[in-house]
């Protein structure tokens, strides 16, 4: 498998390179992937992404798909969705998981942390509010919980309802009886899920040798 | 006669003190005293041919000849009971120690706990042989069959999977290449020493050598254990120098052999080599396989104790100890085996077993392994003393430099290695920590112990060396790591309890990377993880656990233990009137609610319509309400944990049909309260909580602590009120608390006492049961299966 291409696609590799942080190495293998996904066309479709098999087993399936269409997610501060795209946006998305360096300061961290966190939010704030809403909540348990037959329906709904509540209850402190929490913003989120420590879980290993099995 | 004053329990307050040291003394005092005794005169009847033993306390058998005794009211016949009552002796004995560390207030908080047992042998064994008295030696036998596997097997079964897995490189890096390293380093380098002239170990050739390499080189677990345990580092940390400890093993097993086989030979060929590696591998995976099979039926057999749940158990005890005795009969790897075992059947186990076993198996377990670890440690003391001592400078000053150079050397070689493969890096403190977390302990000694002393003449000497890094490590790594890691400012343990935000989002975070690999086209470490994952709810879950509780998703399952450690704390904390702390706050569900239904009821829309969309949010908000109550804590419901899941399935049903019928019905949310003052209620009542949450009325064949959802405030208390008829009612109701709260149904428990006493009394006695055993903190320990 050629690992190198000619060399008219190496100006913007580098020029993607320096906007994502991938290695040349890295963007050519997903390039070739890309390519492979998109049948060599330019452009890549829901449907393209729908056809990968291994995706379809996956419970949030649409909400990834959703995920690589959000023109919230391109850096470019757009928003809504589109139909297609290219291969800038692929990488763009696909940078959101890349590991973080070692040698990092706190704040650079930090910076990191809150662009992953972003990421997460949007993909659940899918009328893009600004706030996750108790009905895109409960929305994001019922994918979780699809593939689980019947249980899952009702379950869904109180699981999402008592995580709902406890954000409330973690953010707010106290509320009357008459106020309303509307929904979760970025900051309560970032705040609820601290312990999770999504700059070191949010990472895909991207190879830097083309030894990926091409599924399908 | 010596009078034991127990050293460690000079600084307790006086009472106890002497009180203890008179325990002691007795006991003492009795088996020291039969040791020297002469026969005692009975049973010796003259003209009595047989030589009986000193069993006839009924010894009035001497009835032939001349004299005719008087009939013995009270004998003492100590050699009979010999055996046990030492070994209880000794266990006893060292629980007491126990004891006794903890009530000097600030000892323990200094000097780790095994430093402390150590002297206490120390001491022990001094005692003993000014006694005369030739005290039980740690042999092989003991430590290895009887010491060592309940504290594996405490190990592997609350092994965190989650960190073990994603470590598993670096673990097993660690674990066989390090040990590998430290190995030939130490004994190359002690072979090196034994050469130089002047020393007189020329006779030490380079076999033994190496022998003696893999025996001190293997991280011990037990120690590494005791350590940690009371420094509360972070889990990374935790998880990798435990792991090492857990798995190298394999490692120093094949090597030990395989030196010991060839040593009197004199020379190691290549073959012999190449065969080492194959044995390497058949003892490693033999062992996790040997474990793997033992844990797949021990899983298999808990399907089916759903009728006797008393000896559940027993079943995770028996065949965990199986597997490790199947294992050390082929020489494999008992301690891989052991783990293996724990870890397969855990979540199947966890799934099937009632809460009370699940509890029983917890404590006994840490029970056995706490007692197996204080004895290991005071026999280390003791048999400190009791060996033949050749003590050699040289050899035990280089070993002891040696050995920590070798780690240093090995882990700062292989984290460079790892760190390029790993995403989360290991830093210069990691490495540090891994490195002085490298501690020796007994089953170096024991190993040692165990060798010939024809074939290894220099046995002693090896012996001393061993226990000189034993102690070394222990007491000065052991003592001074809690400073140092307070010094480099390491990262501790998190204490919080995992919140339900969290628990979503990990399974969230793990579908999402693992569908971001499909994309990407790799099969990476999610892929296989989440393929696995799949083919156990698949195939696995189905054979091995019993009934409906197969299909329950990981995240209903989490919820569920949720709500029923809440309920627990409620009860336990007397009532709704204080919070515990976690959740300090008014929001209540109403706040989230929005506050229009979800639908708009239409004035125009037909009388059916109208109805099937009340029961729509009827059902919805009621419902949910409720389970948030049991998760606000508001209310005590009563308990159905030990009901069948098939009867709250059917119940469902049933419940589903008389809300066809209810057609009539309007407004289940306007029953009118109880008057405000009834001790139930008082109970339950939040006390910021504006609305008046009350119980209802008691009825006949009904649960006494109930629910009541009259709320003024409901979103649709608009239709006008009509009669609510109770006892359906209140059957309603109870059906949705008990789904509410299906937590660990423990299916098909049938009630002995008969079905038909009045559910009030049995709920609440269940309740009261359940909820005495205070239970052990909630911790993550409680994962399922690859979490």
């Amino acid at each position: 498998m050629g690992a190198f291409h000619s060399v008219p696609e190496d100006h913007e590799y580098h020029l993607l390179a320096k906007k994502t942080g991938f290695s040349l190495e890295q963007i050519v293998i997903l390039h070739n992937r890309f390519n492979q996904l998109s049948h060599n066309s330019d452009v890549l479709r829901r449907e393209d992404l729908r056809k990968i098999p291994d995706l379809a087993c996956n419970p949030i399936q649409s909400q990834i798909v959703e995920a690589f269409f959000d023109e919230r997610n391109f850096k470019k501060g757009g928003e809504g969705s589109v139909q297609e795209i290219g291969f800038e946006e692929f990488l763009t998305v696909m940078s959101y998981f890349r590991p973080p360096e070692t040698h990092l300061t706190a704040e650079q961290k930090e910076e990191i942390r809150r662009t992953k966190m972003r990421f997460l939010f949007n993909m659940h704030d899918t009328d893009n509010d600004g706030t996750i809403t108790l009905e895109e909540y409960r929305h994001v348990v019922e994918e979780l919980l699809s593939r689980s037959g019947s249980l899952g329906k009702e379950t869904a709904k109180s699981i999402a309802d008592a995580a709902m509540l406890e954000v409330a209850s973690i953010s707010m402190g106290r509320m009357g009886p008459d106020e309303f929490y509307a929904g979760i913003t970025f900051d309560h989120f970032l705040k609820i899920l601290k312990e999770l420590e999504i700059e070191t879980r949010m990472n895909i290993h991207f190879l830097n040798m083309d030894t990926t099995f091409f599924c399908k | 006669m010596p009078l034991f004053r127990a050293p460690a329990l000079a600084g307790c307050r006086v009472r106890s003190g002497a009180i203890a040291a008179a325990l002691l003394a007795g006991f003492f005092l009795m088996p020291l005293g039969a040791a020297s005794s002469p026969d005692m005169p009975i049973g010796h009847g003259d003209g009595e041919g047989a030589h009986r033993d000193h069993a006839p306390a009924h010894g009035g058998t001497n009835q032939s000849t001349h004299t005719k005794k008087a009939f013995p009211v009270l004998s003492f016949d100590y050699k009979a009971v010999e055996n046990p009552f030492l070994i209880l002796l000794w266990i006893l004995l060292a629980s007491l120690m126990k004891l006794g560390f903890h009530l000097i207030p600030r000892l323990s908080s200094i000097v780790p706990e095994s430093c402390l047992l150590i002297v206490v042998g120390l001491l022990l064994g001094m005692l003993l042989k000014l006694i005369g008295q030739n005290p039980l030696l740690l042999s092989s036998r003991l430590f290895f069959f009887y010491l060592l596997p309940p504290i594996i097997l405490d190990a592997g079964y609350f092994l965190p999977i989650r960190p073990f897995s994603e470590n598993l490189g670096t673990i097993l890096m660690f674990a066989v290449v390090g040990t590998l390293w430290n190995s030939f380093f130490i004994g190359g380098v002690l072979y090196g020493v034994c050469q130089i002239e002047g020393t007189n170990l020329s006779r030490v050739t380079l076999l033994p050598c190496l022998l003696f390499g893999a025996i001190i080189s293997a991280v011990d677990p037990v120690a590494v254990l005791a350590v940690f345990e009371e420094i509360h580092i972070n889990e990374l940390l935790h998880i990798l120098v435990f792991g090492e400890s857990l798995l190298n093993d394999a490692v120093t097993v094949v090597l030990y052999h395989l030196f010991e086989e060839y040593a009197h030979v004199g020379q190691v060929t290549f073959i012999d080599v190449f065969l080492g590696i194959v044995c390497f591998l058949v003892v490693s995976l033999g062992g996790i396989l040997v474990g793997a099979i033992y844990g797949l039926l021990a899983a298999f057999t808990s399907r089916f104790t759903s009728h006797i749940r008393v000896i559940e158990p027993l079943f995770v005890f028996v065949y965990s100890y199986m597997a490790y005795l199947s294992a050390e009969v082929f020489h494999l790897s008992g301690i891989m085996a052991l783990i293996a075992c724990g870890v397969v059947m855990r979540p199947y186990m966890e799934a099937n077993i009632s809460h009370k076993s699940h509890t029983t198996i917890k404590y006994f377990l840490k029970m056995l392994s706490s007692v197996s670890e204080t004895l290991i440690f005071i026999f280390l003391g003791v048999s400190t003393v009791a060996g033949n001592h050749k003590w050699n400078w040289t050899f035990v000053t280089v070993t002891v430099i040696v050995c920590m150079v070798a780690r240093v050397l090995g882990v700062i070689f292989l984290t460079y290695v790892i760190n390029k493969f790993r995403i989360v890096k290991l830093t210069t403190k990691d490495q540090f920590i891994i490195a002085y977390g490298g501690l020796r302990g007994a089953i170096a000694f024991s190993l040692g112990y165990l060798l010939n002393t024809d074939h290894f003449p220099m046995r002693d000497m090896f012996l001393i060396a061993i226990i000189t890094v034993i102690f070394f490590t222990v007491f000065v790594q052991g003592m001074t790591i809690r400073p140092l890691v307070d010094l480099l400012a390491v990262k501790k343990k998190q204490e919080t309890k995992r919140s339900i935000n969290e628990e979503i989002h990990t399974q969230f975070l793990d579908h999402l990377l693992t569908g971001i690999e499909d994309v990407c086209g790799h099969y990476g470490h999610h892929h296989w993880k989440d393929k696995l994952n799949r083919f156990n709810k698949k195939y696995v879950k189905k054979c091995l656990i019993a009934g409906d509780r197969a299909k329950e998703p990981q995240l209903i399952a989490f919820y569920h233990k949720m709500e029923m450690k809440q309920a627990i704390e409620l009860v336990e904390s007397g009532g709704g009137v204080k919070l515990p702390s976690a959740m300090p706050s008014t929001v209540s569900m109403q706040n989230i609610q929005p506050k229009k239904p979800p639908e708009r009821v239409l004035p125009q829309i037909s009388k059916g319509r109208e109805e099937e969309i009340r029961k729509i949010l009827r059902t919805n908000l009621q419902r949910t309400r409720q389970r948030l109550q049991s998760y606000n804590r508001h209310t005590l419901i009563a308990d159905p944990y030990e009901d069948g899941f098939t009867e709250l399935i059917m119940k469902r049903k049933k419940v589903i049909e008389l809300e066809k019928k209810l057609k009539q019905m309007n407004n289940y949310l306007t029953v009118p309260a109880p008057p405000p003052d009834s001790p139930t209620i008082t109970r339950a009542r939040l006390s910021s909580d504006p609305q008046p949450w009350s119980a209802k009325p008691s009825a006949d064949n009904v649960p006494a602590i109930k629910v009541d959802l009259a709320s003024p405030q409901s979103p649709e208390s608009g239709s006008p009120g009509r009669e609510a008829r109770k006892p359906v009612l209140q059957v309603t109701r109870e059906t949705e608390e008990e789904e509410g709260l299906v937590m660990r149904p423990s299916s098909q428990e049938k009630p002995r006492k008969g079905p038909e006493d009045p559910e009030s009394e049995k709920e609440q006695q269940r309740l009261l049961r359940c909820l005495s055993d205070p239970g052990p903190a909630a911790s993550e320990e409680d994962e399922p299966f690859l979490p």
